[in-house]
């Protein structure tokens, strides 16, 4: 019987490339220090966002690499806080927005500069376009969101999810057997139907990440596809990352 | 920006602003004793207030989580609540709002913390211009002998202790005071600072507050015609002693 080997395939080590902030910037960061990578995956709740980066985890660390996790309302600061508010949906647009931004600053400083820093892979699960996008759908001033937002340091590699409406609502009330109030964008009052809420704030939000993509470029993936299919496309895309392409 | 006058509110802001320790929130206070007095519609905002925010804001302080950015986030946070559900709406229905610290006070401390300028007006960019904002100029020494008579301890944020100015809380909160000072100099002719020397005893100031408020505001539009009460003011019983908005737990 043959001997199974360890596979002893060489570990690549991303070169550093040029990094830059969408707009001013976090105070007194050196850029040329943030030597890891920054991959942020965007998508609604089913588009199979979560699936995929577990994936991408599990490959990238079998291949050598150390990763860090973020997401929304993740942050030590504001998490419990916001979700307070949201449960009683009391706060003004402005206000939501601003204590989001705060959840994204904390996590931005605390953990993705610092795992940026010491090398690491960085995946974010959703990133500003998507808090970006949610606002933008509410009426809110896209040259104010850039500015708010120029906090934020230039992914090295961003993927768009992109599913139909229709498709999600399966995929969310078999997953849930209901639809989540703010992801039927139901504070706006499109319609006192639930579904038809859903299905309007779902399109309004892939019109706003189109209008999104045309300025911060990032990558559209049919999110209509197989697991694999979808994370064959992610991985050769991040393998190029990587390789310092 | 345009003041709440050139956007055809019917309300009027007046906003006090000035370091701690140079009288401001005394002066506030006894400008809405006489409003209030005279029987017009008043409202009083604090800084740094918000019932929603705050527990965020004090958990940042007390474990000092705070970065210069989400020092500025959190409170730009703050202020658009209070902006949103009540200075608007309030402002709305023909009320003379007045705040204990507007947006200059981000303007000054944040810059100072190191945050870009352009980033921290664009932040507060959804806010109107006070119709009237009064700055409360005091000798840097008068400011600071203030607090620190009355108060020895000072908090860790309070004292601008996170930029690293100097190991001594005291030290500390000299050199981030002059420099607030210099920052809140720069802006006062841009957004027309009604400038008072906060030098003057308490009644004197007093008198010249409530004078220039009645040349610039036309307070008999502001009589109250109903029996209803006055809203409660954020945060609800104020003190007549300054209180600090950094030092709130």
């Amino acid at each position: 019987m043959k001997k199974k080997s360890y596979s002893q395939n060489q570990i690549v080590i991303p070169p550093a490339t040029q990094r830059r902030f969408y707009g001013h910037g976090i105070p007194g960061v050196e850029l040329d220090e943030l030597v890891g990578k920054l991959i942020a995956v965007e998508g609604a709740d089913g588009s199979g966002r979560s699936t995929q980066i577990a994936r991408l985890v599990e490959w990238l660390e079998t291949s050598g690499h150390a990763t860090v996790q973020v997401g929304l309302k993740r942050s030590t600061l504001v998490s419990e806080e916001l979700e307070r508010a949201q449960e009683g949906n009391i706060l003004s647009r402005t206000t939501l927005s601003l204590f989001y931004a705060t959840d994204f600053a904390d996590q931005l400083e605390n953990i993705i500069l610092p795992a940026l820093k010491a090398g690491f892979i960085v995946l974010a699960d959703r990133y500003i376009y998507t808090l970006m996008a949610r606002d933008m759908v509410r009426g809110m001033d896209e040259g104010w969101l850039k500015n708010v937002y120029g906090i934020a340091p230039v992914p090295d590699a961003v993927f768009y999810l992109s599913i139909e409406a229709e498709e999600l609502v399966q995929r969310n009330l078999s997953k849930n057997a209901t639809l989540d109030y703010w992801e039927s964008g139901m504070d706006i009052g499109l319609s006192r139907d639930v579904f038809d809420s859903f299905v309007e704030y779902q399109t309004k939000m892939q019109s706003a990440f189109r209008k999104l993509q045309k300025s911060y470029g990032f990558t559209i993936v049919d999110g209509n596809r197989s697991v694999d299919d979808i994370n064959q496309e992610l991985r050769k895309k991040i393998s190029g990352v990587l390789a310092g392409k | 920006m345009k003041t709440f006058a050139e956007l055809n509110f019917p309300g009027r802001l007046i906003a006090v602003e000035g370091l701690d320790g140079s009288g401001k929130s005394t002066q506030i206070y006894l400008l809405k004793r006489w409003l209030e007095a005279e029987g017009a519609r008043v409202y009083f905002s604090e800084w740094n207030s918000s019932e929603i925010v705050k527990s965020a804001t004090s958990k940042g302080k007390k474990r000092e989580l705070l970065t210069p950015t989400t020092f500025s986030l959190i409170h730009a946070t703050d202020f658009a609540d209070r902006y949103e559900r009540h200075l608007l709406p309030l402002l709305r229905a023909g009320y003379i709002v007045l705040c204990d610290r507007y947006i200059f006070t981000a303007y000054a401390r944040d810059v100072v913390r190191g945050c870009p300028p352009a980033w921290v007006r664009g932040l507060y960019n959804f806010a109107a211009r006070p119709d009237l904002t009064f700055f409360f100029k005091a000798d840097l020494e008068v400011s600071l002998n203030r607090i620190l008579d009355g108060r020895p301890k000072l908090k860790f944020f309070e004292a601008g202790m996170d930029m690293r100015l100097s190991a001594d809380p005291y030290e500390s909160f000299r050199i981030f005071q002059g420099r607030v000072l210099e920052q809140y100099l720069a802006m006062s002719t841009e957004f027309n600072f009604f400038v008072m020397d906060a030098n003057q005893r308490v009644e004197a100031q007093q008198g010249i507050v409530r004078q220039i408020v009645s040349q610039r505001i036309d307070l008999a539009r502001f009589k109250r015609k109903s029996f209803l009460p006055l809203p409660p003011s954020t945060p609800p019983d104020k003190k007549l002693v300054e209180g600090d908005d950094e030092n709130e737990a």
